[in-house]
């Protein structure tokens, strides 16, 4: 299917910096892991309905698991897939883990990270020209990110599973906005301690 | 205990909200077996923030949420604590039931069934959250108290049945005034249709010293309690 898709995305984003776009049914996004141990917080939603909004909660319970790999159906809140993960050379990402926050930088870390640069603020910015506001944000996907839970229901932060030029590919069940954050986070090692570029490839029919 | 300022009994299958003051706590009681609250909570007087699962559980480093552990914002407050349970676990990461779940049941409506017709916990919430004028933006990501889910090494989910009877309870110290909204519908992932009926009963409660278990749980919790100390400046 791919070879009737066109090219219609290749961007590089930088550590720190986001991306907020459609991908129309059927397009197909991959999430390249450049440098490797990089975090892509990323968000998605169903571009005729902003309320209609990714779900980690209702994906994790119906799919009955709580890491994404190949065939995870991303879900919205009303259960419709918005996309669906059909490449992974990773092998597992987090959605449990949330994205960081200048407030929850301050509970987790301390005051003196208050004006750290951090995800949410990356996702008020992109997404507000396309309408996204606080209140739309939500538990979000952390590409890349590996964050374990034990069977005695803790839940803990660890090096990166990634590496370099690991991908993630995504296939549109609609027409989508994704709302990305390429997370900045310098106190935990979700980013291997360097936060790193990762790159953006898109094909659709154009 | 002190009679409490509000005593409201919850059927189940039902949804409710109340406001609940800063230095109150609100104890929810099962009052049958299965019984499951799902719960959703704001900080009554800001326009947006709300509870924050994810900041909750990897601030304190749990998959659960149970006593003395501080239930956090998006922006990074304190909402309440849980100050105490019989129970030690309270699933908070398979979300609420939806009208699918609902229906796997069979069919039911008003119609057929007048005020015992089977609700999910989206509809009741929203019933609820639109009273409050708002709607489904509002929504976030539920703890389900009286309700286990257990993951195993490899991630995979198994609901535990049985897991809540009769007279179990949970108490929550608002940290902040809040706004809660809940439903009594059945756990999404429960097989079996046995919704209980809960309790709610508002109490004045003492303050939270840096002496309190919430306070003292981690030094993560200590500084959420603070910042909704600060909320108003």
């Amino acid at each position: 299917m791919t070879d009737m898709l066109t090219t219609a995305l290749d961007v590089s984003v930088a550590d720190g910096d986001g991306y907020a776009g459609v991908v129309p049914a059927g397009g197909r996004l991959r999430i390249v892991d450049v440098h490797g141990n990089q975090a892509v917080d990323t968000l998605l939603y169903d571009a005729a309905d902003l309320d209609n909004r990714y779900s980690a909660l209702d994906t994790i319970r119906e799919q009955g698991a709580v890491y994404l790999t190949t065939g995870s159906r991303l879900l919205s809140v009303d259960l419709d897939p918005l996309a669906t993960i059909v490449d992974d050379t990773c092998g597992r990402h987090d959605t449990l883990g949330g994205a960081c926050a200048q407030e929850s930088n301050v509970v987790r870390y301390g005051v003196h990270t208050r004006h750290q640069h951090a995800c949410r603020e990356t996702f008020l910015r992109h997404g507000a020209r396309l309408g996204i506001t606080a209140r739309h944000l939500t538990h979000n996907i952390n590409f890349f990110m590996n964050v374990p839970l034990t069977v005695d229901g803790s839940l803990t932060f660890e090096d990166g599973v990634s590496a370099p030029g690991k991908y993630v590919e995504l296939r549109a069940e609609r027409d989508i906005i994704v709302l990305i954050s390429n997370c900045p986070q310098l106190n935990n090692p979700c980013n291997g301690w360097d936060p790193t570029p990762v790159r953006l490839l898109g094909w659709w029919a154009s | 205990m002190t009679a409490p300022l509000v005593r409201h009994e919850i059927p189940g299958d039902a949804a409710w909200s109340a406001r609940v003051r800063v230095g109150r706590a609100l104890r929810l009681t099962a009052r049958g077996p299965g019984a499951n609250c799902s719960t959703l909570l704001f900080a009554a007087a800001h326009p947006v923030d709300r509870l924050n699962i994810a900041d909750t559980l990897k601030a304190q480093m749990s998959a659960r949420v149970h006593a003395p552990m501080v239930l956090m914002s998006d922006l990074g407050t304190a909402l309440c604590s849980v100050t105490g349970s019989s129970l030690d676990w309270h699933d908070c990461i398979s979300g609420h039931s939806l009208d699918a779940h609902v229906m796997a049941f069979g069919p039911s409506s008003y119609h057929t069934d007048r005020n015992g017709h089977r609700v999910s916990a989206r509809a009741g919430l929203l019933s609820e959250l639109h009273k409050h004028g708002r709607g489904p933006a509002d929504l976030h990501g539920c703890v389900n108290f009286f309700s286990k889910v257990a993951v195993s090494g490899d991630g995979v989910l198994t609901f535990v049945p049985d897991h809540a009877h009769a007279q179990d309870w949970v108490e929550l110290r608002a940290e902040q005034d809040l706004l809660v909204v809940l439903s009594t519908a059945p756990h999404p992932l429960d097989p079996h249709w046995t919704p209980a009926a809960v309790l709610a009963e508002v109490r004045p409660a003492p303050a939270c010293g840096e002496d309190d278990p919430s306070w003292t749980f981690r030094p993560e919790s200590a500084r959420a309690l603070r910042a909704a100390r600060e909320v108003f400046a």
